[in-house]
């Protein structure tokens, strides 16, 4: 059967069906009352037909659930726009010799942390020499000045780094979300740097479990790169963007 | 225990010796020094707690009166003595005096070696009495309410708010759980200070403080009563405050402390002479206070490939082991630390960590391990997930793990949600408990891939530890043998904290606990250096 994409709403096993499943605890205490509050909500998210098939009790008053229902809604796929980096991944091979040719120096590349986030492991699968799964990071790149600062780096700290080291590429990584601390370490980091009046003489990045693209450029940023993504994704969107500045 | 992998003894031993070796010059080389944290800590076991109108805590106050005065080299004690027998004031009265600016202890009359002593020694054995009660009651509770079945169940809370912490916690407890731990407030360790009093907002977690100590203690204490089992609780003594956190860890009756020799050298950037005093003083108290220490090898594998850095982990616990040693820790309260860490697309990685898990228990047959389940290869694919921490949790049961830390679902994602825990507690007590003595029927083939990565791993451990020994340890570090991070001797945060000792340098707390340590005194190792 062919696929309206103009109509799209969940799948399980017969089109159209809106299967979906769904696990969330709530602070009502286990019983029936709790399996009844479970699926009133379910049904105003516009999901009918809504099975609990499974719930636990947590203790002091919350309850966990399993639920499935069928999906009311549906979406056209077809006016669907999403932004994304525009660069044409490169090896790591294609990158230096990208920026030999095209730009015809070392781009420098100064790497952090943010804030309070202590948690460096994106930056360093990022940037260090070994990489991540398979590719190196950017300290291994001959056409890359890469400097990591590690973590818990203030932004003003970041700032004057990137200054002293005449970087072109600012690097931001945050891994903690908890109350939404990474918006507001990188929203703080734009300000600065607008602040200063130096919002556009580096390339800024951001980078991060909970980063998308769409979010890097709603905060201000040119680019963000989301889990999965390694060293060659980033350096080829900088070498391309970097190159695109030059030639202008 | 019966040897089900074959490792040669003697390989062990030279481990052991040149880890052994290490540790001493470790001890010899911070003999001769202290710090502004230990001094602190000396502070508050002389009841000096609360903050000034700044919020800079009393401890601090007292402390840096006396480094700015440039006399902390005679420890804080004998100034604080001198002030409280001549003013007839307790310590917390004269420490709000020195913060108003109305007291300089260096002004007091001074007293005899002798009278400070003893008076010294008077409140030394209050104090420490104090933290053997706190001990007797664990062992009481212990006693009637008794204890979950190893491998403990140990989760996470980290909402940032204490009080909701305390609520997710008692929902642990009733699910499970037999070791809470309070995740601190992502950025503690690198504050000089500990934060006062109940704290309802932090980041990636709650702060460390002494009432939020107490309030998760008294929150475990009534739901372990219910539920019937002593229910275990945990904080982190590392960072720039080691042995303050210590103190009121063991002042509060915690159970288990996070505590490494190298973590906040390697990973924290803090000074490692500052690191490694801190953790010998922090690691006394804890062993006095009968607390499980927890090191943090786990950590080596999360920038480091899980297969390649399998050695420098056997390589930390052996150094871990010794330096704990000389701080009077016994093996069974040493949670030396590992992870389940392996890339779960590798083919046979399963039997990988089974060969660590069971040469760390066979080389460390009395330490309750402290095994960390995975989180690098963890992708946002929770079902996935769960699966991995199910293998993880068969690992610790087939190998007699002591704690587990439970993997969840949604690591790299948040941090726990209250049914996230009671699916990972509800995973390990299946598979636990449908498992439980299959490692007793369990005899690996002789020579076979099992057997034979473990003693490969030991091989290079044994190699790595040797090599360190030649070097020196401190020129080990620095030249970045240790997961890779190079840290100089005058590097890092913390250092400006650490004092030389003058010949007149008087710590009755440090003197009592080694005596009921049974340690020897640092009077006989220590005046050799008095002029360094």
């Amino acid at each position: 059967m062919a696929t309206d994409l103009t109509r799209v709403k969940p799948y399980g096993d017969t089109m159209n069906d809106g299967a979906m499943q769904l696990s969330f605890s709530m602070p009502a205490p286990y019983g029936e009352e709790a399996k009844e509050a479970a699926r009133q909500l379910v049904m105003k998210m516009g999901l009918t037909e809504p099975q609990i098939y499974h719930m636990k009790d947590l203790g002091e008053g919350y309850t966990y659930f399993i639920v499935y229902g069928k999906c009311e809604h549906h979406i056209d796929y077809t006016t669907i726009q999403v932004p994304k980096v525009e660069s044409q991944v490169m090896s790591f091979y294609d990158i230096n010799h990208y920026i030999e040719e095209h730009i015809g120096r070392k781009v420098v590349v100064v790497g952090a942390c943010t804030g309070t986030d202590a948690h460096t492991v994106g930056i360093d699968a990022i940037m260090n020499m070994k990489g991540y799964n398979g590719e190196y990071g950017l300290e291994r790149y001959p056409w890359v000045d890469a400097y990591n600062l590690g973590s818990q780096v203030e932004n003003d700290v970041l700032l004057a780094k990137a200054l002293e080291l005449q970087a072109d590429v600012l690097l931001v990584s945050q891994i903690v979300t908890q109350k939404g601390v990474h918006i507001t370490n990188l929203t703080d980091l734009v300000e600065l740097l607008e602040a200063e009046g130096l919002r556009d003489r580096f390339l800024l990045i951001c980078g991060g479990p909970r980063i998308s693209h769409e979010l890097a450029l709603e905060l201000g940023f040119d680019a963000g790169f989301g889990p999965g993504s390694l060293a060659p994704h980033v350096a080829s969107y900088f070498s391309q963007e970097i190159a695109k500045r030059v030639e202008k | 225990m019966e040897e089900r992998l074959h490792l040669d003894p003697q390989k062990i031993n030279r481990g052991r010796e040149a880890a052994r070796k290490i540790a001493q010059d470790v001890d010899q080389f911070i003999a001769p020094l202290t710090t502004v944290a230990v001094e602190r800590t000396v502070a508050r076991l002389f009841g000096i707690d609360g903050v000034d109108d700044e919020y800079v805590p009393l401890p601090n106050r007292v402390v840096d009166h006396l480094l700015e005065q440039g006399v902390l080299g005679r420890g804080v004690a004998p100034w604080l003595i001198q002030a409280m027998m001549n003013e007839g004031q307790d310590a917390q009265t004269i420490a709000e005096r020195v913060a108003q600016g109305t007291l300089d202890l260096t002004k007091v009359p001074t007293r005899s070696e002798e009278e400070i002593n003893r008076f010294g020694q008077q409140f030394a054995d209050q104090q420490l009495d104090r933290i053997a009660q706190n001990r007797k009651k664990r062992d009481e509770y212990l006693a009637t309410l008794g204890e979950g079945k190893k491998p403990y169940l140990y989760v996470i809370v980290a909402t940032g708010d204490i009080y909701e912490d305390a609520v997710q916690a008692r929902s642990a407890a009733r699910q499970g759980a037999d070791i809470i731990a309070v995740i601190r407030s992502t950025g503690q360790s690198l504050i000089d200070y500990v934060p006062y009093g109940a704290t309802r907002e932090g980041f990636g977690g709650t702060y460390a403080t002494q009432e939020n100590f107490r309030i998760m203690r008294q929150a475990l204490d009534e739901v372990g009563e219910e539920v019937g089992r002593y229910i275990r609780l945990c904080n982190y003594c590392s960072g720039l405050c080691m042995p303050e956190i210590a103190v009121m860890g063991a002042l509060e009756r915690l159970d288990v402390m996070l505590n490494d020799a190298l973590y906040g050298i390697l990973f924290r950037d803090i000074n490692m002479q500052r690191t490694l005093i801190d953790q010998a003083f922090s690691r006394m108290i804890n062993s006095y206070a009968g607390i499980i220490i927890n090191t943090g090898e786990d950590n080596y594998l999360t920038t480091a490939d899980a297969v390649e850095a399998a050695h420098t982990v056997l390589a930390s616990q052996f150094i871990n082991e010794q330096i704990a040693l000389l701080s009077g820790l016994p093996e069974e309260q040493m949670g030396l630390g590992h992870a389940f860490e392996m890339s779960p697309e590798l083919e046979d990685g399963f039997l990988l960590e089974l060969a660590q898990a069971q040469m760390a228990r066979q080389i460390f047959p009395d330490a309750p391990l402290k095994y960390m389940p995975p989180t690098k290869h963890m992708t946002g694919n929770i079902f996935k997930g769960h699966i991995q921490d199910a293998l993880f949790n068969l690992v610790s049961v087939m190998t007699g793990q002591g704690i587990q830390l439970l993997g969840m679902m949604t690591e790299a994602m948040h941090t726990p949600h209250i049914h996230d825990r009671q699916l990972a507690i509800e995973n390990a007590q299946y598979v636990f408990n449908n498992a439980r003595n299959l490692g007793e029927e369990i005899q690996f083939r002789p020579g076979g891939k099992i057997e034979k990565r473990a003693q490969e791993v030991l091989d290079e451990a044994v190699q790595l530890l040797e090599d360190v020994q030649e070097t020196g340890f401190f020129e080990a570090i620095h030249r970045g043998t240790f997961a890779d991070v190079k840290r100089a001797l005058d590097g890092g945060k913390g250092l400006v904290g650490v004092i030389r000792k003058s010949v007149d340098y008087y710590n009755p707390m440090e003197q009592e606990l080694r005596k009921r340590l049974q340690l020897p005194s640092r009077e006989e190792v220590s005046h050799g250096y008095g002029s360094y």
